[in-house]
């Protein structure tokens, strides 16, 4: 996985409250058995016009937000279905970071698990952040991981909190899987006394 | 004296091989995982990829639910190609690794979260985790299951375990009696409404009082399947006899002097007297009507006797835009009676209500009588059991009497994945748990409410209350 460390670009408001994974990543790309494609997805009913073309409307679509590597957004965020497509999808479309002030569980995981970084701010805060990058004169921001900021263009600073654990795994792009098996032989030991006191889970 | 634990912490405690920090992450031990077609290929390639194998393989069961057809005669081929690629490939990762597999054609098909149960591949006390949201449902049989994304159920697949954040826990007391033509889904629609789609965020929920413990087990996954909507990372009822009769006679629970030891240990599996909560809600249950949602968030409900509310009226400029997207969405005036709303379908399906007395209660409401002219009416059973059952007491005869037709099993029109799509206008009043933006189809509009209230709104052609029509009977 790709470390996240310091990571500077456009961030792009997009505030409706509870945007669920249905509208991040519709069905009709949940269809494949690998991960590619997702980028085309992303946002599918609001991104495209019903020809295909690209919604001027919509905000990743608007020349001040193209490409941008942040997304600003809006209470219970990622809400719904459990499926990863849609941080796949946004990862593929270069988004790095989403700055909100909830996130739907299981999305927020998903996130993590994929290196995009979830940065939770309180209500007040988000609010000022979107007034901000709603402007393009204002919309370029950095976050710094490892010093736990979101840098501002006027030389402010927001700070953020995150659990330890979970800004190593992302500084350093850990792989999850590997660093559980070097703990093997405590799984088994657990198992093996863990089935001796509930035989019907055997 | 021990400090009181919920039974939230003991479900945790009792699976925690370590804590991992001070913050509340634990290495947590998993006992179940049910997979489907959609969320786990990804999850097995990355095992493929780093030559890992699975854990313990019996384990895990697998289901094909999401992409199949549900017509009437079933057939092993699906009709598209990446639906088609979706089931050969969990065949082949079932081969490959020694999982269990119910295919489309298996006489145990049918939805993950009703199948599980029904096959007793869950018990109390197991904690559960599965690639799929409602995984939440077992907690009815005190049982813990939560929703996990694809590169968990690979990390849960190679190393039984999940790196797990400790929940903070919400306790929802519902007392009194139901009334007459209100279902468990009306307790858990009322509590979504109260406390907002993201109300519970960061927290399992335990369900407590006499409301909860009269009510069947079927009736209790109802509430725990759909707590997900309310943003709760789980959900946990203390089992009681209901349970353990419920059980008992299932194909994989312990039996003879292990069935024994295992409720003994199961009568221990409820929150200790003085155990304190993050947060306590109260329901009363006489308050509670029958729901509908009006909106494209399951909070966006009310009762059936209400109106649709007034984006004007919201003083937050955000809220009101997303307000007004809604009702623009749904096609819906501000101060319209829901009552009287016309629909094109009717759906009965999902893992939320088309269990076999989800089934049965439509029988009762559609009973010599028709589907209003135009509509559209479906029922989907939760499993192909559920469908045989229903079969054998007679209640798919009432049903086609009716005008409904009687389909196979999956998840069907509740994702819409396979080919049971809604149109663009199409307007569903549906027993399913999501009411979100081209849920069931692109530009169709889905209206959540209780088996019983879609039956009544499939027979009136409109969103009625299913109290009047059995007062007419
Ligand atoms: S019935 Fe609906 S909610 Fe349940 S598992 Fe299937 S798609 Fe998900």
């Amino acid at each position: 996985m790709e470390p996240f460390l310091t990571v500077s670009g456009k961030a792009a408001p997009f505030l409706a409250a509870n945007v669920d994974t249905d509208v991040i990543m519709p069905k009709q790309f949940l269809k494949g058995i690998d991960r590619s494609g997702l980028d085309r997805g992303l946002f599918f009913a609001l991104r495209f016009l019903e020809s295909g073309a690209p919604n001027p409307e919509f905000i990743l679509n608007r020349s001040a937000w193209q490409g941008a590597k942040f997304l600003v957004v809006g209470p219970n965020f990622g809400c719904g279905s459990s499926r990863e497509h849609a941080v796949w999808g946004l990862k593929q479309l270069g988004i790095r970071a989403l700055i909100g002030t909830r996130f739907a569980g299981i999305f927020y995981d998903n996130c993590q698990r994929n290196g995009v970084l979830t940065i939770q701010l309180e209500e007040d805060e988000l609010r000022e952040l979107g007034r901000l990058v709603g402007q393009p004169e204002s919309n370029r921001i950095s976050v710094d991981l490892p010093a736990q900021q979101i840098r501002l263009q006027d030389g402010r600073a927001i700070g953020f909190r995150i659990d330890a654990l979970r800004k190593e795994a992302l500084v350093q792009g850990l792989d999850a899987i590997g660093s559980t098996l070097r703990r093997a032989e405590q799984i088994r030991a657990f198992e093996r006394r863990h089935l001796q006191e509930n035989p019907w889970l055997a | 004296m021990n400090t009181p634990r919920t039974l939230y912490d003991k479900h945790i405690d009792s699976h925690t091989l370590c804590p991992l920090d001070d913050d509340g992450h634990v290495l947590l031990y998993i006992d179940r995982q049910v997979l489907n077609e959609y969320t786990s290929p990804q999850a097995f390639s990355g095992l493929r990829e780093a030559g890992r194998t699975v854990w313990r393989p019996e384990t895990a069961l697998a289901v094909v639910d999401h992409v199949n057809p549900t017509a009437p005669q079933r057939i092993a081929a699906m009709p598209d190609e990446g639906g088609a690629r979706q089931v050969s490939y969990l065949a082949e990762n079932c081969r490959d690794f020694g999982i269990e597999l119910f295919d489309v054609l298996d006489k145990r098909q049918g939805i993950e979260h009703v199948v599980a149960p029904e096959q007793g591949f869950i018990l109390p006390g197991m904690v559960v985790a599965a690639g799929d949201s409602h995984t939440t449902t077992y907690g009815a049989l005190g049982a813990f299951g939560f929703g996990i994304g694809t590169s968990e159920i690979e990390h849960l697949l190679a190393s039984q375990t999940l790196v797990y954040k400790r929940l903070k826990t919400m306790r929802v007391t519902v007392e009194g009696r139901l009334g007459l033509g209100v279902a468990s889904k009306d307790i858990i629609m009322a509590l979504i409404e109260k406390i907002g789609a993201s109300g519970a965020t960061g927290y399992a929920i335990e369900f407590a009082g006499s409301t909860i413990d009269a009510l069947s087990v079927e009736a209790r996954m109802t509430i725990c399947n759909m707590a997900v909507e309310a943003g709760a990372r789980g959900a946990f009822m203390a089992p009681d006899d209901k349970v353990f009769a419920y059980v008992k006679d299932k194909l994989r629970a312990p039996k003879g002097e292990q069935w024994e030891q295992a409720v003994a240990k199961w009568r221990e599996l409820k929150s200790d007297e003085g155990a304190v909560f993050d947060c306590e809600v109260a329901i009363v249950a006489t308050a509670i009507q029958p729901m509908v949602t009006w909106g494209t968030s399951p909070d966006q409900a009310a009762p059936i006797g209400a109106r649709v509310p007034d984006p004007a009226g919201e003083a937050d400029p955000i809220r009101r835009r997303d307000l007004q997207r809604a009702l623009d969405y749904m096609g819906l005036e501000p101060g319209q009676r829901l009552d009287g709303i016309a629909i094109s379908h009717a759906f009965i399906g999902s893992c939320t209500n088309a269990r076999i007395e989800d089934l049965r209660q439509v029988a009762e409401v559609v009973r010599d009588r028709r589907v209003a002219a135009g509509v559209r009416a479906m029922i989907v059973p939760g499993s192909t059991a559920v469908r045989a059952q229903a079969e054998s007491e007679g209640l798919a005869e009432i049903f086609l009497a009716a005008g409904f037709e009687w389909r196979q099993s999956g998840c069907s029109m509740c994702l819409a994945m396979n080919d049971d799509v809604l149109d663009v206008g199409d307007r569903c009043a549906s027993s399913t748990n999501r009411n979100f933006e081209g849920r069931q189809g692109a530009g169709a509009r889905t209206h959540l409410m209780s088996p019983a209230m879609v039956a009544a709104a499939a027979l009136a052609g409109r969103l009625t209350d299913v109290r009047s029509l059995s007062l007419e009977a």
